[in-house]
């Protein structure tokens, strides 16, 4: 298949491509400055202590260099972007309060309002700010707080300072202390005691700017026994140049609390998106992040379980499809501080056109940490000679008597399968199709219905004509 | 015409090596042939060459369906076409669900989308043949099959695909005799006018369960001896020795 056609295919996949001319409310000068942040804080009427925080923050990010194992990374031009732009001013808690062009670019997303009637809350970020948040009756009434991450410090000061910052500090990497000095937006959810979420919270986040920088901020509490379910997924428009996303997720799952973060990440191929997700998992807590990457230029994420109390049990799914343009650097880590503690790694990849997907993960059991059990596995399939899958992963043990399962396997397409399947009837794209879609099915499994079938439309875009 | 199956001096090669050196055979629809061989006399060759294993490269001959040839059919233009081959070990492929595999490979045999129904139940009947459990179709395509669940998957596609030339590989290796009756009991009841059957097998025993109207004997890639059920009964007496050492005339290549 010449490179003409892929375009074309690849053009037609990524249908979150469009961009909408929005007048900007709030825009500030490019480049990374502490007059940047003095204006945030200005315009969001921030405490001191946030100041504070952020001016420290910029110094880590400005003084911190890039690990020597992240490499791709030299190339961003942080002076040409924008750290902070609005084309609101305020959420909205009914979707008829957002601005109608706001709505429009949701509508074309498939963001519709009906969608909200199948969960508990929805959110949606445009650039800097979220323009929309809202939460059933039935939540609220039990507590559940599903706020804009700016609103909960402003509402619920006390158990938002208590928790911010605390399992990723801005010292933890360079890409923490960006997202710490000019985070903006993102969820604060809240869940109390006992409480069960039994509908997902879902927020979509969209860049709609040019170079531009994404930095939103979530941070999620479970109280003792509740759980909840927290969905995000993300687009953004095809430029010539290129986009910052650096997130920074927070969780902490109190003692027999369940919570699952599920992702779909379909940025463009313009978007650097640069991640750190950590939950702390207290006495025999449940974590599962559900982590999927289809899109982005560059990803650089490893979603975390630092498992601080006794019989805790850390989950992390994650499937990567790396397609023409992309690195998927993606991953997983598993770090026990407790004893009794249970961990698992599944990760599934995917290159073809020339893309590539690497598996960085790490299993770090401390020396308290006793008994403890991992399993670990990682799956490559790459489609084609020009793409290309690597896998670091990274055994730290001290604990006395850890069980750790380590599983990696690295396959192409194989010749018996589509064979094997072609002697059905079926034709040679079909059956590649279904080989791909099997082979990730472990995964796309635990995601929500319109997730999966999304995931599917989308790896079948991406994968034709790859196998020759 | 329109009701054989004819391969005419089929010549195949697995990389440089001639493994097939001329092979003729007819089969008419109502038929059931055996073919019978000593090990690395080229049956599987034969058969997954028909089909067009992407290893296998025809040097020379044709086979045609219906008066069509199909070698130079890709391998699911000869499936959709009415070609089937039961493997001798079929592969496994993981996440794919067998419900979904078969509802895609019959739509495709037949060319249109067949009522869910419809579909489901001539599912439910074929594997009550088939002594099949129905929590088989929620499991993946041939993951974690024993070998004998994966034959009798391969004769339940063949009795839900039903095509008009069937060819099986091996069908009773490493079948229990139990396994063997159950996998015979499909084939049987598929026999009749609308098909032609080509069985490659070792052994005769699963000739004792399907019988052949006409037994067929490949040595060293050429067929050397041809006639009715009789030939696999001398065979099942006297192995492959007396075939091998005493050859009848011309049924050797002349080129040897």
């Amino acid at each position: 298949m010449s490179n003409v056609a892929t375009d074309q295919i690849l053009g037609g996949a990524y249908k979150e491509g469009f961009h909408d001319d929005l007048k900007s409310v709030h825009k500030v000068p490019k480049g990374p400055t502490h007059a940047v942040i003095d204006y945030m804080c200005d315009v969001k009427g921030e405490p001191d202590w946030m100041r504070q925080f952020r001016h420290r923050s910029l110094d880590l990010f400005l003084k911190q260099d890039l690990p020597a194992w992240m490499p791709g990374l030299r190339d961003i031009d942080y002076d040409a972007i924008t750290y902070y732009m609005s084309p609101i001013d305020k959420s909205a808690n009914k979707w008829e309060d957002v601005p109608e062009e706001i709505r429009r670019t949701y509508d074309k997303l498939g963001i519709a309002k009906e969608e909200q009637k199948l969960l508990g809350g929805l959110g949606a970020q445009i650039d800097s700010e979220m323009a929309y948040h809202n939460i059933q009756e039935s939540l609220s009434k039990r507590g559940v707080i599903f706020l804009s991450c700016d609103e909960g410090m402003k509402q619920y000061p006390d158990i938002f300072k208590e928790h911010f910052a605390k399992s990723i500090p801005p010292e933890d990497n360079k890409f923490a202390a960006l997202n710490s000095a000019f985070w903006s937006g993102g969820s604060f959810v809240y869940v109390p005691k006992g409480v069960k979420c039994d509908v997902p919270l879902s927020v979509y986040f969209r860049i709609n700017a040019e170079q531009f920088g994404q930095f939103e901020r979530t941070l999620i509490i479970c109280e003792d026994d509740s759980f909840c379910h927290y969905v995000e997924g993300c687009s953004a428009p095809v430029y010539t140049t290129h986009s910052v996303h650096a997130a920074v997720v927070e969780i902490f799952v109190k003692d027999r609390a369940r919570c699952r973060y599920t992702t779909i990440q379909n940025w463009s191929t313009d978007v650097y998106n640069l991640v750190t997700k950590r939950a702390f998992l207290y006495k025999n807590a449940v974590m599962e992040w559900v982590d999927g990457n289809l899109g982005s230029k560059r990803t650089v994420k490893y979603p975390s379980c630092y498992m601080v109390g006794e019989g805790a049990h850390g989950e992390i799914l994650s499937l990567a499809s790396a397609d023409k343009g992309m690195w998927q650097d993606a991953g997983a880590k598993l770090v026990f501080f407790a004893p009794n503690c249970t961990g698992r790694i599944n990760s599934k990849s995917i290159s073809g056109h020339g893309g590539r997907a690497s598996y960085r993960g790490l299993v770090q059991v401390n020396e308290e940490a006793k008994n403890c059990r991992v399993q670990v596995n990682c799956d490559a399939l790459i489609l084609d000679p020009v793409s290309r899958s690597d896998t670091y992963p990274v055994m730290e043990i001290d604990g006395d008597l850890a069980t750790i399962e380590h599983e990696a396997s690295v396959s192409n397409v194989s010749e018996e399968q589509l064979f094997y399947l072609m002697s059905r009837g079926i034709k040679k794209e079909d059956a590649v199709s279904m080989i791909v879609n099997g082979f990730i099915e472990p995964i796309v499994k635990e995601l929500p219905m319109e997730f999966a079938v999304e995931i599917n439309r989308l790896i079948n875009l991406q994968m034709e004509g790859s196998v020759g | 015409m329109a009701d054989t199956f004819e391969i005419q001096d089929l010549r195949v090669n697995i990389e440089e090596k001639q493994i097939l050196k001329g092979v003729n055979l007819v089969v008419r629809k109502g038929e059931v042939h055996a073919l019978m061989g000593p090990n690395g006399s080229g049956k599987s060759t034969l058969a997954n060459a028909i089909l067009g294993h992407p290893k296998y490269t025809v040097t020379g001959g044709k086979v045609l369906m219906k008066g069509e040839n199909i070698l130079e059919m890709e391998t699911d233009e000869r499936a959709r076409k009415g070609l089937f081959l039961a493997f001798q070990y079929p592969c496994e492929v993981p996440g794919v669900r067998q419900s979904n595999f078969l509802r895609l490979a019959c739509n495709a045999r037949t060319g249109h989308e067949m009522e869910v129904t419809e579909f489901y139940q001539k599912l439910e009947e074929k594997m009550k043949v088939l002594d099949i459990d129905e929590k088989f179709m929620k499991r993946y395509l041939n993951e974690g099959f024993s070998g004998g669940e994966k034959k009798r998957n391969e004769i339940l596609q063949m009795m839900m695909l039903e095509p008009e030339f069937a060819v099986m590989d091996e069908t009773d290796s490493g079948l229990d005799i139990d396994a063997l009756k159950v996998v015979s009991r499909g084939v049987n009841e598929l026999r009749g006018p609308n098909l032609g059957i080509l069985i490659i097998t070792h052994y005769e025993r699963i000739l004792r369960y399907i019988n052949p109207d006409f037994v067929h004997i490949l040595v060293d890639g050429k067929i050397v001896k041809s006639g009715g059920p009789e030939v696999a009964a001398h065979l099942e007496e006297h192995g492959y020795d007396w075939i091998v050492k005493e050859p009848e005339p011309g049924a050797v290549s002349a080129k040897r």
